[in-house]
């Protein structure tokens, strides 16, 4: 590994201030990813700051009813606390989807939100690579491409974003909370995520002097009709081929409001917000989920290894609104899709 | 030829990193290492303070066989560095038994056969203590699902899932 230097912050201030005084710095939180990726090469910072010491561990009631969630609180702490596994089922279930339960038990909720694509080749640091490399060129896209993007992908870059977190917070319109020099700022969740363009180098909108504090969730929690259903290579332990996260609200029997996010498909949880509006008043019936599946689906692209996938979210988007319908969520324990 | 190999390299010297002092109490005792930042927890373990019952099978991760206990949870070794662990309690399968008494996770997979190399056992037993500690864990489905991040490449899963389930049922008792 590269030497480096390692520091602790004091304090969210001494963060910010440390990480804006030194470009090729990074923070440290859970390590799961950033050790990762340093043993690999890939990640090569000057100074590692240390913040997982700051006060960042609280899961609070906000006043307009949702809750925030300190940037350092455990994946495993944030899936099993009864406020969340009660009133936000849906977050809790993909987190539990997610890793393993050593990874969560380290794995932070900033930190989660960061962790880097898991393509092969920007692993592989022998091959060229425009998010690790900007310019190299992209060795997946006539190479192996089985776990990559079937929508808005770029030429530059096809990779997908990993989290099983970052799926349920989407659909539940999350907000983000960060620190800066200038300041705080808090980030809609739909904008925190890019999609590559022509920049593959960067994953999201955070800069690069600013640190997450916190997660929020609104108080909409779609507690009685959700399902997170995701469809990988091995029942555990393993990142998603396809993943669902949809919620819905009835009026009787019409549906009165809907999420709908789909992981390992896009550079970033993907949603589309005309396809839930036009689900809206429609029937729970399969007619409609099918609809919708064919509509968040209409501009999906596969390569020479991954176009099974397109087929695979239109019958997992179908099932996961099935499920929610009928108040029977995808179990994370007893596999069997029903 | 041979005197120009025999000149100094130029430029300036690089200098070692700068190593830290860490303090962990591991196993019950109090032990000070001093370590470069990248020592991983695990290589602080198995090479600084010789505690080699910690297996690296994949060193990223990616296996269990790593897994300790980290101020009572489970964590994988391999993926934290031990600087950032200074003041931490860590345990390791060598703090498991008492008083020369096999810890009863250690001896319901003696009891049941459950490894066959042996090479992940060390990760499997702590991980399997951390698991009973949660206490989340009710059904067979959820000590598989929970288990699911100590891989054994020799099969041995039925075997430990009765182990864990012994253990389990023993401290419920
Ligand atoms: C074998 C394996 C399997 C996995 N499987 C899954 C899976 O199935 N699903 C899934 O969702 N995830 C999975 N993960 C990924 C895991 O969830 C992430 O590694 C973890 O969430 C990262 O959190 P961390 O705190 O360890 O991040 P770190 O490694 O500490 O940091 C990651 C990045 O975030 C930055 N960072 C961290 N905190 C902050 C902050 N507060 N503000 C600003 N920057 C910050 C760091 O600088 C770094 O760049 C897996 C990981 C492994 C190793
Ligand atoms: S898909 Fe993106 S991350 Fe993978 S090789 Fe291409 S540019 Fe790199
Ligand atoms: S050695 Fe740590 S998980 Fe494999
Ligand atoms: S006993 Fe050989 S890997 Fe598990």
């Amino acid at each position: 590994m590269i030497d480096f230097q390692y520091t602790r912050a004091a304090d969210i201030a001494d963060a910010v201030r440390q990480i804006a005084g030194d470009p090729a710095a990074k923070f440290i939180a859970g390590g799961t990813n950033l050790i990762d990726l340093m043993k690999e090469n890939v990640e090569r910072p000057s100074r590692l700051i240390d913040i997982s010491r700051l006060p960042l561990r609280e899961i609070e009631e906000t006043p307009a009813g949702g809750l925030r969630i300190g940037a350092l609180v455990p994946n495993s702490d944030l899936a099993h606390h009864p406020l969340v596994a009660e009133r936000y089922p849906l977050l809790a279930s993909a987190i539990l989807a997610g890793a393993s339960a050593q990874l969560r038990n380290m794995a932070s909720t900033g930190g989660n939100l960061l962790q880097r694509t898991r393509c092969y080749y920007f692993y592989d640091t022998a091959t060229p690579c425009n998010k690790r490399a900007p310019g190299s060129g992209c060795a997946a896209r006539y190479g192996l491409n089985r776990m990559h993007a079937i929508l808005g992908s770029s030429d530059a870059c096809i990779a997908t974003h990993p989290s099983d977190m970052c799926v349920a917070l989407a659909a539940l319109e999350a907000k983000v909370h960060v620190a800066g020099p200038g300041g705080e700022r808090v980030i809609a969740f739909a904008d925190f995520h890019r999609l590559p363009g022509d920049t593959p180098e960067r994953d999201t909108n955070l800069r690069v002097d600013e640190i997450i504090t916190a997660v929020e969730l609104p108080a909409r929690s779609f507690a009685a009709h959700y399902s997170y259903l995701k469809i990988r290579d091995r029942l555990s332990y393993a990142f998603a081929l396809v993943a669902v996260a949809a919620a819905l609200e009835f009026d009787r029997d019409a549906i009165k409001e809907v999420r709908l996010a789909l992981g390992g498909v896009a550079h970033k949880p993907w949603r589309d917000v005309s396809v839930e509006a036009a689900m809206r008043g429609a029937p729970a019936s399969r007619a409609s989920f099918a609809r919708a599946a064919e509509a968040m689906l209409r501009d999906a692209r596969g390569f020479a290894h991954n176009a099974f996938k397109i087929e695979l979210a239109r019958r997992a988007i179908v099932r996961a609104l099935t499920q929610a319908a009928a108040g029977t969520p995808q179990s994370q324990s007893v596999k069997k899709i029903r | 030829m041979a005197r120009k190999f025999r000149k100094r390299p130029s430029g300036p010297t690089i200098p070692a990193p700068a190593k830290i002092p860490v303090s962990l109490t591991v196993n019950g005792a109090a032990r000070e290492i001093v370590v470069a930042p990248w020592v991983t927890l695990l290589d602080a373990l198995r090479e600084h303070l010789g505690l080699t019952g910690t297996k690296k099978g994949c060193d990223h991760g990616q296996c269990g066989a790593c897994t300790v206990l980290l101020d009572g949870r489970r964590i994988n070794s391999c993926m934290t560095f031990a600087v950032m662990q200074d003041g931490a309690k860590v345990t390791t399968v060598e703090g498991l038994a008492r008083d020369g008494t096999l810890h009863p996770v250690q001896q319901a997979f003696i009891d049941h056969d459950a490894f066959q190399c042996g090479a992940c056992t060390s990760g499997q037993i702590c991980s399997a203590i951390g698991l009973i500690a949660e206490g989340r864990a009710k059904t067979v489905e959820e000590i598989r699902e929970l288990m699911s991040g100590n891989i054994c490449r020799c099969g041995a899963y039925p075997n430990i899932v009765a182990a864990i389930r012994q253990a389990m049922e023993r401290e419920r008792s």
